[in-house]
């Protein structure tokens, strides 16, 4: 069943994107993920920013998020969840990678392991400097921010892969924990593979359910995957550690 | 130890557990998934003339004693279903498993001709969906409400197929056994019951229904005494097989519907509940309870219920 949950604060975070502050926190790990229904419009999966208080970070794209765009401070969400398999921070040492609006759950992962005094690094990748997200946020958990941009507006140029290859050498992370783009996520599995690091990625699909009952976000058989892998059930989080 | 094998139309399952259609039933790799995890036999979703979307998000709200949904009859459309339920059927040989299709249509002549391209794919069964309570607005009052025309559906597929037939009934209607008995007649090999409990759940702040078509399908906790009650009406008023599908969560649940009259027991949102492992630990459960009860097979306690 949802949960009304009152907005306290919005933040615009780029030209497209905003988070949504709620009253309330969530139990929930990273990399787990909410069904926010907006009544008359539809209902979509948010992955989640922060959890006490339960923050979410939407991008403009469709009706559902469009209409979230429109929320003032004071109005209501209806949330159903947290659903899903999230992270599981192992070792001392946290790579992170997220593509576009990828970096919102990993946010929510690094504050986690910075509490447990892990060092973490994050590489942010876009398409260009203004689609660049949450770099402050990151640099105030005393997290390493490596920017990288398509067109070079910011940080490095290339994609983000460019900079994972190189701190996968340098800082040997027992883990890679990546959100973004399917072919990000490929990248980044073979990139770990080959370094022979442990690899945690969330994977996007479409979802309707949302309880793993309807087979919509069923994801294809990969190297790590199994067949009839579901995206909200047994992920959105796969562990190379799990297979 | 407890014998869980059972006889179904022909075909013998290892356990009387059967993945409902609507649950995981979209591709080839989900219903293996199904029986990897211990089912006895697996149901497709159901499957039309035309490609459908469905309805659209939200489809599904658990509110505390059940589930409600309306998917809206999502899928592929028979001609992909074919290449969806060989692709099963290959899957599922290799581990000696039952496959069954299930079909929907607007008319007894679409649901013939939906039946007839399926057929090609040579699932075991074929289960005939006369009871979906989601599509109202575009295919009216389901076949399942009343004999007759539950009767012109079963009539049309059984002369299109030659593959045993199961008809999917409601439990929405004043007396099951009468239609029960009436698809009999027309040629139902089995009956499958029931479909989900039309219901509707109402956000109190929101002030509107949850789910987008307005009103879903009742499933889970709160549909198996009605279940139970439709199983045990038609097994008094039909001798053949019953898959028997509501609310089924636990080994013990399970036992209940056996003994209501069930051939075999039909398992859907337990995967919510349980993930897909529900279905496996639903058989293991059943097994340990006849053990303890001290029933040797199904058939020793099948419809004692009734007596």
């Amino acid at each position: 069943m949802h949960r009304a949950l009152r907005l306290t604060e919005v933040r615009v975070e780029n030209y497209r994107t905003r988070s949504f502050v709620f009253e309330d926190g969530l139990a929930c790990q990273p990399g787990q993920f909410v069904m926010a229904w907006l009544p008359g419009v539809g209902e979509k999966p948010f992955s989640i920013a922060a959890s006490n208080p339960l923050t979410l970070m939407v991008v403009a794209v469709g009706p559902v998020s469009e209409a979230f765009h429109q929320l003032q401070v004071g109005q209501r969400v209806w949330v159903r969840g947290p659903l899903g398999q999230g992270f599981r921070l192992k070792g001392r040492r946290a790579l992170l990678a997220g593509g576009g609006y990828g970096v919102a759950p990993l946010l929510f992962l690094a504050q986690q392991a910075r509490q447990q005094g892990m060092d973490v690094d994050v590489c942010i990748g876009a398409r260009t400097a203004a689609d660049v997200l949450l770099t402050e946020a990151f640099e105030r958990l005393g997290v390493g921010v490596h920017v990288t941009t398509e067109d070079g507006s910011l940080g490095q140029t290339g994609l983000v892969t460019a900079a994972t290859g190189k701190l996968i050498e340098t800082l040997r992370p027992d883990a890679l924990y990546a959100c973004g783009p399917v072919r990000m996520l490929e990248a980044l599995e073979k990139q770990a593979r080959q370094a022979g690091v442990d690899c945690q990625l969330s994977w996007e699909a479409h979802m309707r359910c949302g309880m793993g009952l309807c087979g919509s976000c069923e994801m294809p058989a990969s190297e790590g995957r199994l067949p009839g892998w579901l995206a909200c059930l047994d992920g959105p989080v796969w562990r190379s550690d799990e297979s | 130890m407890a014998d869980l094998t059972c006889e179904l139309l022909g075909h013998r399952l290892k356990n009387p557990v059967v993945l409902a259609s609507g649950i995981l039933g979209t591709s080839a790799t989900l219903l293996r998934r199904a029986v990897d995890a211990g089912a006895g036999a697996v149901t497709a979703k159901s499957c039309g003339p035309t490609p459908r979307a469905g309805h659209p998000n939200p489809v599904t709200v658990d509110w505390g004693h059940g589930v409600l949904n309306a998917i809206g009859l999502s899928n592929p459309g028979a001609a992909e279903e074919v290449h969806l339920l060989a692709e099963a059927r290959h899957l599922l040989d290799e581990v000696g498993a039952v496959l069954i299709a299930s079909v929907f249509a607007g008319t007894p002549d679409e649901f013939a001709e939906v039946a007839a391209i399926v057929a090609t794919a040579r699932p075991h069964i074929l289960e005939v969906n006369i009871s979906c309570p989601n599509v109202r607005d575009e295919f009216g009052t389901p076949f399942a409400a009343s004999g007759e025309s539950a009767a012109l559906v079963t009539q049309a597929v059984r002369k299109a197929v030659d593959l045993p037939i199961a008809v999917k009934l409601a439990p929405n209607v004043p007396d099951i056994g009468r239609i029960a008995a009436a698809v009999v007649e027309a040629g139902a090999d089995a009956i499958t019951a029931i479909n989900t409990m039309p219901g509707m759940i109402i956000d109190a702040e929101a002030a509107r229904p949850v789910l987008s078509n307005r009103v879903g399908g009742i499933s889970g906790p709160a549909l198996k005494p009605i279940a139970l009650r439709c199983v045990a009406e038609v097994r008094r008023a039909v001798k053949v097989p019953i898959i028997g599908t509501g609310g089924v969560n636990n080994g013990r649940d399970a036992a209940e519907m056996l003994l209501a009259g069930a051939t075999a027991v039909g398992v859907g949102t337990a995967v919510w509940y349980g993930g897909v492992s529900a279905l496996g630990r639903i058989a293991a459960e059943l097994e340990g309870w006849m053990d303890r009860e001290g029933y040797a097979t199904l058939d020793a306690m099948r419809g004692l219920a009734l007596r």
